[in-house]
């Protein structure tokens, strides 16, 4: 069993939803992701995701645009995000770690080599915001070699037909998005969530996890009751963006607004 | 002049296939929140495309909006300076709005309104493309919205002032390198978050499924009219094809009409900015490697880590790390061959069109000119070269009086 599904299996069982924090990879300066880490495990995070930058975030806001290109200013890259999950293991050997970032970075290494290093640095799931299934056939069988969960975004647009193509070829979690537009956007609508995840849920098993808009305790507690997990993104970043000229107040900012989540999550009812 | 191709029989026209994919490029590499309304564009499309009232209302756009056909022109004086193969322009810089990117923006807005799509959203980067849609969305009363990059904002303050007169919000995208790969993230970004109202004119063959096959076939115009010009005023076909390639809109405009006539040669002309072995170009197809952005996979330039990097080119238009993934397609199979000039040589052909021709170029079909002049002064006086001018050269006016050291 993955580590991913193992987490979702253990956090069920205890009645808890899953809580997914997003930070990028380097930002704001490479010393400051691996303790990042660490922090927000303790503040309640069960899974990490870990972007990796990139120069074209194009589904991204300006929140996380501007954490990519912090981090790409200290070129950070594919390796080098490897590295930090790497030693991140050395002393977690249970909260899986999820990258999510775009295609081309991972078509340049290659995606065996790619697929090969992720597992070898304890990497548990990845999720390459723009390569759908139809065009993933190569880079799946890479992934599923290794036993690496390959995530998938399902977004409102999504219709019965692709939710069973993504489903199919998802494991892990699928990873619904809440609203259409890019990550950070607001106006979430807790209703209409619930409804998209029915329709998800007829089709598959899988855990769902909801993210983009969810950004304080409120908007984090209504998801919980819908969903297995919940992704909070540039909300975070925001909190490492105020802080960049301060990176040591860096990790309280953020355990902070993590400790306000779990809170929020925990206390939510089903 | 011998041929450029090497599988014989194969056939070049009929790509994409019905995944987008031209061999191994193109496709849609895009987030899930696009796959739905891709494909809702992608029937329309196909459905308009084959349906009568649809093409009556372009073609007569075509002609008394665009003002086409556009002539081929016989240019003489350049051919006799360059002593060689007789050179013909096809003069796309003499439509509506100054070059050939209104072919597009007409037929796209079309589709648009027949959609039932209420607001036009547009990538710029040199301008021309910007003002090509803010032109079409005024004509049919639609809001307009063109993201261009800050740099590019400056380098082109004309074109941005005409977008504004035409109606069109300007905005100014500040993120990457602020110019024109980081426009298109900032169009796609618009489009995902208003995809029920919003219709996406992407200004060239880049984009994901169904963009380059349908930005192609609006194009197309150029090369079906130039086929038919050059026989009825040489009696034959050309044997050689130049176009300049930024995203390749024009280019494949121009050589897919001719793709199955195995004895037209075909080149493809992108710049060389500094120059190919100084890194400051924007020559994808000439100096880079395959890789996937904005929602295809094609040639990119781009780092040793897959991040993309700057180009340089003193024309805009050009100023662009992919390339629209047919083109990438027709490299590999050897269809098209793809060359690159640098800015001095571009400058130089544009100053010696002006000169002999009263003919001024864009800088992005300069790069055209001074490949063909090339070609054409080794080749006999018996041969053809067909040239596309994509587009006017009165936007460039400051840039070259610049370089020239002159202040207008
Ligand atoms: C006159 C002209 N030619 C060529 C281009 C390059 O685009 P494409 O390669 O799509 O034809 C541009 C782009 O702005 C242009 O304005």
């Amino acid at each position: 069993m993955s580590r991913i599904t193992a987490c979702f299996e253990k956090l069920k069982k205890s009645g808890r939803k899953v809580l997914i924090p997003y930070v990028t990879a380097g930002d704001p300066t490479p010393a400051v992701t691996l303790p990042l880490m660490h922090e927000m495990v303790r503040a309640g995070a069960d899974i990490i995701e870990l972007g990796v930058p990139f120069s074209d975030p194009m589904a991204d806001g300006p929140v996380i645009q501007a954490a990519s290109e912090r981090a790409l200013s200290y070129q950070i890259s594919l390796r080098d995000v490897m590295d930090m999950v790497q030693r991140f293991r050395l002393t977690d050997k249970a909260t899986p770690v999820i990258l999510m970032g775009y295609l081309n970075p991972i078509e340049v290494m290659g995606y065996d080599t790619f697929a090969r290093s992720a597992a070898q640095a304890g990497v548990d799931g990845v999720l390459t915001v723009d390569l759908p299934p139809e065009e993933g056939h190569d880079f799946l069988a890479a992934l599923n070699e290794q036993l690496l969960d390959p995530i998938f975004l399902i977004a409102p647009t999504s219709t019965e037909e692709r939710i069973k193509l993504i489903t199919d070829n998802a494991s892990g979690f699928v990873y619904y998005v809440a609203i259409k537009g890019v990550t950070g956007a607001s106006d979430l609508d807790v209703d209409d969530v619930a409804a998209h995840l029915e329709k998800i849920r007829k089709q598959t098993d899988l855990p769902i996890g909801v993210g983009f808009g969810i950004k304080d305790a409120d908007s984090a507690a209504r998801v919980a009751q819908v969903a297995d997990a919940v992704v909070v993104g540039s909300a975070i970043v925001k909190r490492v963006a105020e802080h960049i000229d301060a990176p040591e107040k860096i990790n309280d900012a953020v355990t902070g607004l993590l400790g306000v989540l779990r809170h929020a999550i925990d206390t939510a009812e089903d | 002049m011998s041929s450029n191709i090497q599988s014989g029989s194969k056939s070049f026209t009929s790509l994409p296939d019905s995944s987008g994919h031209f061999g191994e490029y193109g496709g849609m590499f895009v987030a899930e929140t696009l796959m739905a309304p891709l494909a809702e564009l992608r029937f329309a499309y196909e459905r308009y495309r084959d349906d009568a009232r649809f093409q009556a209302e372009l073609d007569a756009d075509l002609a008394n909006y665009v003002g086409r056909p556009s002539p081929l022109y016989f240019a003489e004086h350049l051919t006799e300076k360059v002593g060689g193969a007789r050179i013909y322009l096809k003069r796309e810089d003499l439509n509506h709005t100054g070059a050939h990117k209104i072919n597009n923006t007409v037929g796209q807005i079309l589709l648009a309104r027949n959609m039932g799509k209420k607001r036009i959203i547009a990538e710029t980067g040199a301008g021309q493309h910007g003002v090509a849609t803010a032109t079409v969305a005024a004509r049919l009363g639609m809001e307009c919205v063109v993201y261009m990059g800050s740099e590019d904002i400056k380098r082109q303050a004309l074109n941005v002032y005409r977008m504004r007169l035409l109606g069109a919000e300007v905005v100014a995208v500040e993120s990457g390198s602020k110019t024109l790969k980081d426009a298109l993230n900032e169009a796609m970004r618009d489009w995902v978050t208003n995809i029920d109202t919003t219709f996406y004119i992407i200004g060239t063959v880049a984009g994901p499924h169904p963009y380059p096959a349908m930005v192609r076939d609006f194009q197309t115009i150029i090369g079906r009219e130039a086929r038919q010009q050059i026989q009825e005023q040489a009696g034959r076909l050309p044997d050689a094809l130049v176009a300049c390639v930024g995203g390749g809109s024009n280019a494949i405009g121009l050589f897919y009409p001719f793709l199955e006539d195995k004895d037209v040669a075909i080149y493809g002309v992108e710049a060389a900015g500094n120059g190919l072995q100084t890194g400051r170009h924007a020559a994808p197809l000439c100096a880079g490697r395959p890789g996937v952005l904005h929602g295809n996979r094609t040639y990119l330039m781009e780092d040793s880590d897959g991040q993309i990097i700057e180009t340089h080119s003193i024309s805009a238009g050009l100023d662009y790390p992919g390339v629209g993934p047919e083109h990438a397609w027709l490299k590999d199979v050897g269809r098209a061959e793809y060359v690159a000039i640098a800015d001095d040589e571009a400058l130089d052909a544009f100053h010696s069109l002006t000169r002999v021709e009263g003919i001024i170029p864009a800088l992005e079909s300069s790069h055209a000119v001074a490949y063909a002049s090339k070609l054409a002064a080794g080749m006999s006086p018996d041969e053809i070269v067909l040239v596309n001018l994509s587009g006017r050269g009165d936007k460039d006016i400051h840039t070259v009086a610049e370089r020239d050291g002159i202040k207008v």
